[in-house]
């Protein structure tokens, strides 16, 4: 996953991005599925017990099981197999952590882009405010909105497959979700990653499970290219 | 009434068969790119068993996705998905009564200068390592 840091004002050197891409490695390094002997690894093969964990992994882990309590169950770290992957959630935590390493180190104008999940503080290298391109689910090479952010996060769920159709519509039985793309604005990446991924979830009533939160913004596009916003997000939006 | 009859059949085959064209085309630009004149016989190396081949189930971090890829012809006739993230996929206990009615409307491509963009390719990544693998046992 490409991780895109952009720092803006002077005194800006290799040393803070070093500082935050260690940062990072760290991170992945700890809750990477994909590492035999990642601890999440060691969790999930039954050779460390939670209990005995670093502090990071017990604090993901109630985390967790705190967001899970409050969307309902819809998010859950936990798969249907058994297998526990918290990357859902360590992914904007990771963000708005090294979102603070920056702010600690003095910059106030920047932002970082892991894979599309976004946090950005003060302004860009024109001295205005961070504009955030939500992407067409159905061309990778266009935008269809533009939304203004201040000291914000931005994150989109989505399955841009499905809402192609490129599944057979007879196998998908009822449980076919139409909705391809979901984007949530609010106070940082580690609240707006973790509710969209659940709002993502919960099909069409996901916008109004974001609708119900204070503070946060959605726009949502369904399979045939039509969006829903959330009562405040033309707010955001530059055009 | 039997004309009737006749035209609503006629409608509902050329529906049925305008659904499934995109359904096979646009399998086939994702399965990779180095083959996409695949049926233009410009790259005769790589050529398909014809059979059913079911692919790895990968993981889309919201679930799994794994696909089955239907191979005729020695081309791929239907990709179908035998899992996908759904497991949460119940019913919402969440009160909407007092829910505004939202604005909608039809998303259209903005030439607005933009920082950073914001997009989601989970599950798209989980669905190339499943198709992958299926076309992977159906090469000759």
């Amino acid at each position: 996953m490409p991780i895109t840091v952009e720092i803006i004002g002077p005194g800006v050197s290799n040393k803070i991005f070093k500082k935050v891409f260690d940062y990072f490695r760290y991170v992945d390094k700890k809750f990477s599925t994909y590492k035999k002997n990642s601890e999440i690894s060691l969790i999930n093969s039954g050779k460390l017990k939670l209990s005995d964990a670093s502090p990071d992994m017990q604090k993901i882990f109630s985390l967790a099981e705190q967001t899970k309590q409050e969307t309902d169950g819809y998010f859950n770290i936990t798969h249907p197999s058994g297998k526990i992957d918290p990357s859902g959630l360590v992914k904007g935590w990771a963000i708005h952590n090294a979102a603070g390493i920056i702010k600690q180190a003095e910059f106030h104008n920047f932002y970082i882009d892991a894979g599309g999940d976004i946090e950005a503080c003060g302004k860009n290298d024109k001295g205005q405010d961070w504009v955030v391109g939500i992407r067409n689910p159905f061309n990778f090479r266009q935008i269809v909105k533009a939304i203004v952010i201040d000291n914000q996060g931005v994150a989109t769920s989505g399955n841009y497959e499905r809402g192609q159709h490129i599944y057979n519509p007879v196998a998908m039985t009822e449980a076919v979700n139409d909705v391809v793309s979901l984007t949530v604005v609010g106070p940082n990446i580690y609240e707006v990653d973790r509710f969209a991924t659940a709002a993502f979830a919960m099909g069409r009533q996901g916008i109004n499970f974001i609708e119900s939160l204070r503070g946060f913004e959605g726009y949502l596009i369904d399979k045939d290219g039509i969006a829903t916003l959330t009562s405040g997000f033309e707010e955001y939006c530059l055009e | 009434m039997n004309k009737y009859l006749l035209s609503v059949g006629v409608i509902i085959a050329f529906v049925v068969y305008a659904l499934n064209q995109p359904t096979k085309t646009a399998v086939l630009p994702i399965e990779n790119s180095s083959q996409t004149t695949t049926e233009s016989s410009s790259n005769p190396s790589i050529s398909y068993k014809d059979g059913e081949y079911t692919g790895s189930n990968a993981d889309a971090t919201y679930g799994n996705v794994q696909v089955k890829a239907v191979i005729s012809g020695g081309k791929i006739t239907d990709v179908q998905f035998l899992d996908y993230p759904k497991d949460r996929d119940n019913s919402l206990e969440i009160s909407n009564q007092s829910m505004p009615i939202l604005k909608s409307e039809a998303i259209k491509a903005q030439t607005a200068e933009v920082d950073i963009v914001s997009g989601a390719t989970q599950t798209s990544e989980a669905f190339k390592q499943s198709l992958q693998a299926a076309l992977s046992q159906a090469q000759g």
